[in-house]
C-alpha cells in the first residue's frame, strides 16, 4: 500500500527521526515500516484505534521492549541525528536517562513524595541534598504540584489523589532534565478536572522538553498537540501539523477515524 | 414479557427456597465446626499451659523464675531461673537468623528479579526441598559433620555447641524466608518495575530500591515467621547444642534451649504433679508467649507497611 502521509513540510528542527522502523513481538509484526520525525520543543500526538500499535511505537523510543525476551526492532530512531536509539551498541539505560516516560496508570513508588521525585537523581548517583532539593522543587513546580505538596514532602505518595499522583509521576519524569518525555494516555485513568490540569501542563512543558503523547481522545489531541500522527494496524498512515491532519486529512482512513467512523 | 420469562426460568433452575436454605445452613455449620475446632484446640492448649503454670508459680515466685540465673529443676536443691534456657534459645535463634535472613533475602531477590524462568523453575522447588528434610536429620548433620568441620578452625569448640546448631538451623529456615519473600516480590506490579526502568535504573537498583520496598510487608512477615521457627525449633538444638542449661552469650559454648529442655523432661518419666514436672509447662508458656509476641509484631508490621500500590 502506498501511504500518502506527507503534509506540508514541518519546519521545526527534528529532535528524533524514525527511519524504516519495524517491530516484532516474537513473530507478531506489530510496527511496519514507520518513518516519522519528532519536531523539537513541540507536542506530537499519536492517535489511532485500539491495538494499532501506539503504545508499542512509544515504547521503542526508550527501549522498554528490551525488558522482555523475544522482542525485536529493525530500522532506526536517530536522536539528534547522531545517536541511533536502537543501535546495538547503545546502552538502553543511557537512552532512558535522556528519554523519560509517564505511564497510563499513575505508578508512584511506595516511597515519600520527595523520594519519588528524587528517584531519577538517585539512580544517577546524585547525593547532594541542596542540589536535589532545588531540582525536586523545580520539577514539582513545573508539574503544578508544588503548592499542594510542599508541606508534606515526606508523606507517602499514596496519600495523593489519582491526578496528583500522575502529576507526581510527571515531576519524576522531568527531574533529571530529559530531552524527550513519552506519555502513554496519561489522563485515561483520571477525572475531567485532573485531565484538564495535566493538559494545561503540556503546553508549558514543551519549552523544556520534546513531547510524544499517545491519546485516545481526538479532542485532547486537537487541544494540546502541534503535530499529529495517525496509526492504523501497525502502520503510520498520516503525519502532519495537527490542524492540517484534523481539517484536511489526506487519507480516507484518517478521515474515517477522526469523524468517528472507525475505532 | 421479558420479566415473566425470567421468573419462570428461575423457577426451573433454582431449587425450592426451603431446601436451598437448609442446605446452606448445613454447609455453614460444617464450615463453622472446622474453623471452631482449630480455635478450640488453641484455646485448650493455652488453658492447660496456663493452669499448670499457675500451679508452678504457686511454688516458685515469678520473679525468681524470670531473673534466676540457674536452671536445675532436677537437682536435690532445685533452682528455677529461666534465663539460662532463654539465652540458649536466643543465641541459637540469633545465629540461625544471621544466616537465614541475608541468605533467604538474597535468594528471593535473585529468584524474583534476576533468574530466568528456567532457572527459577528448577531452583525454587529445590530450595523448598530444604524445608522438607526432617529436622532430626539436620540435627545429626550439625552434630556429626558441621561441628567436626568447625573444629578444624576452632579446636576448642566443644562437641555440643550453639554455633553448629544455629548455622544448620539457619540453613533449614532459608526456604521459609526466601519463598515468602519471593512471592511478595513477584506480586509487585509490573507497572512499578517499568516505572523504575523508565527512569534509567539498572536491574539491581530496581530490585533493591523499588521492588524490595514495595514488598517490605511480605518480606518482614517472612522474617517474623523465620524467627518463630528458630525460637520453636527443637530437634536440631536438642541434638547439636547440648542439654546443659548454661547462661551464656557465647555461640561457641554449649547450652540447652527451652525446647530442648522440654524434650528432655518429657522423655524422662517424671511423676505428674511434681514441681519438676510442672516446669515444662512454665517453660512452654514462656515459649508460647515469645512466639505470640512475634506474631503480634508481625501483624503490626504488616499493617503499617501493607502493600498499597
Ligand atoms: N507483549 C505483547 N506481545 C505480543 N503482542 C503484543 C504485546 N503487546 C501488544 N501486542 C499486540 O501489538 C499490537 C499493538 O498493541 P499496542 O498495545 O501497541 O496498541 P495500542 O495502539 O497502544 O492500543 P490501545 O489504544 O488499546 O492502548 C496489538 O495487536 C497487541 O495485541
Ligand atoms: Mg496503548
Amino acid at each position: 500500500m502506498v501511504i500518502n502521509n506527507s503534509h506540508e513540510q514541518i519546519t521545526s528542527i527534528p529532535k528524533a527521526e524514525v527511519a524504516d522502523l519495524d517491530f516484532y513481538y516474537g513473530s507478531f509484526h506489530a510496527l511496519k515500516g514507520i518513518n516519522m520525525t519528532l519536531p523539537e520543543h513541540s507536542v506530537t500526538a499519536l492517535i489511532g484505534p485500539s491495538g494499532c500499535g501506539k503504545t508499542t511505537f512509544l515504547r521503542c523510543f526508550n527501549r522498554m521492549h528490551d525488558l522482555y525476551p523475544g522482542n525485536r526492532y529493525e530500522g532506526s530512531i536517530w536522536l539528534d541525528k547522531d545517536t541511533n536509539i536502537l543501535g546495538r551498541k547503545v546502552d538502553p539505560i543511557e537512552v532512558r536517562m535522556r528519554i523519560s516516560m509517564v505511564f497510563q496508570r499513575p505508578n508512584p513508588f511506595p516511597k515519600s513524595i520527595y523520594e519519588n521525585v528524587a528517584y531519577g537523581l538517585r539512580v544517577r548517583g546524585e547525593n547532594n541534598r541542596r542540589l536535589m532539593d532545588e531540582k525536586i522543587e523545580d520539577a514539582l513546580r513545573v508539574s503544578a504540584l508544588w503548592d499542594e505538596v510542599k508541606d508534606r514532602l515526606n508523606e507517602s505518595a499514596y496519600n495523593l489523589s489519582g491526578g496528583q499522583q500522575q502529576r507526581l509521576c510527571i515531576a519524576r519524569a522531568l527531574v533529571a532534565d530529559p530531552e524527550i518525555v513519552l506519555f502513554d494516555e496519561p489522563t485515561s485513568a483520571l477525572d475531567p478536572i485532573a485531565t484538564a490540569s495535566i493538559e494545561e501542563l503540556m503546553s508549558t512543558l514543551k519549552d523544556r522538553v520534546t513531547i510524544l503523547i499517545v491519546t485516545h481522545s481526538m479532542q485532547q489531541a486537537a487541544r494540546i498537540s502541534d503535530h499529529t500522527a495517525f496509526m492504523y494496524l501497525g502502520e503510520l498512515i498520516e503525519f502532519g501539523r495537527t490542524k492540517d491532519v484534523f481539517n484536511k486529512p489526506l487519507n480516507q482512513q484518517t478521515e474515517d477515524y477522526i469523524s468517528g467512523r472507525i475505532g | 414479557m421479558a420479566q415473566t420469562t425470567l421468573k419462570s426460568r428461575s423457577r426451573q433452575i433454582y431449587k425450592p427456597k426451603l431446601a436451598r436454605q437448609v442446605k446452606e445452613k448445613v454447609i455453614e455449620f460444617i464450615l463453622f465446626l472446622a474453623a471452631f475446632s482449630s480455635v478450640a484446640t488453641t484455646v485448650a492448649i493455652l488453658y492447660i499451659l496456663i493452669k499448670e503454670s499457675f500451679l508452678f508459680f504457686q511454688e516458685v515466685p515469678i520473679v525468681d523464675f524470670l531473673t534466676g540465673t540457674k536452671w536445675t529443676p532436677l537437682f536435690v536443691n532445685p533452682q528455677y531461673g529461666i534465663l539460662p534456657l532463654l539465652s540458649g534459645t536466643l543465641m541459637s535463634a540469633g545465629v540461625a537468623l544471621a544466616v537465614a535472613i541475608p541468605m533467604g533475602t538474597i535468594a528471593a531477590i535473585y529468584l524474583s528479579e534476576f533468574a530466568t524462568k528456567r532457572v527459577r523453575e528448577i531452583a525454587k522447588p529445590a530450595l523448598e526441598l530444604l524445608a522438607a528434610i526432617p529436622t532430626v536429620v539436620y540435627g545429626y548433620f550439625a552434630l556429626l559433620y558441621v561441628t567436626p568441620f568447625l573444629q578444624n578452625f576452632f579446636p576448642k569448640l566443644p562437641g555440643f555447641n550453639i554455633l553448629a546448631a544455629g548455622l544448620v538451623m539457619g540453613l533449614m529456615i532459608i526456604p521459609f524466608i526466601s519463598s515468602i519473600s519471593e512471592d511478595a516480590m513477584s506480586a509487585v506490579p509490573v507497572g512499578l518495575r517499568e516505572g523504575s526502568y523508565a527512569m534509567g535504573a539498572t536491574k539491581l537498583q530496581t530490585a533493591l530500591k523499588v521492588v524490595f520496598s514495595a514488598a517490605i510487608s511480605g518480606i518482614s512477615s517472612s522474617y517474623i515467621l523465620g524467627t518463630s521457627r528458630a525460637v520453636g525449633e527443637t530437634m536440631i538444638v536438642a541434638i547439636a547444642a547440648g542439654l546443659r542449661p548454661n547462661l551464656t552469650w557465647n555461640p561457641f559454648d554449649q547450652a540447652a534451649t527451652i525446647t530442648a529442655f522440654i524434650v528432655q523432661v518429657s522423655l524422662g518419666d517424671l511423676p505428674h504433679g511434681t514441681i519438676a514436672y510442672q516446669t515444662i509447662f512454665a517453660a512452654g508458656l514462656t515459649l508460647v508467649l515469645m512466639t505470640l509476641l512475634l506474631n503480634i509484631i508481625g501483624h503490626f508490621l504488616a499493617k503499617t507497611y501493607r502493600e498499597i500500590y
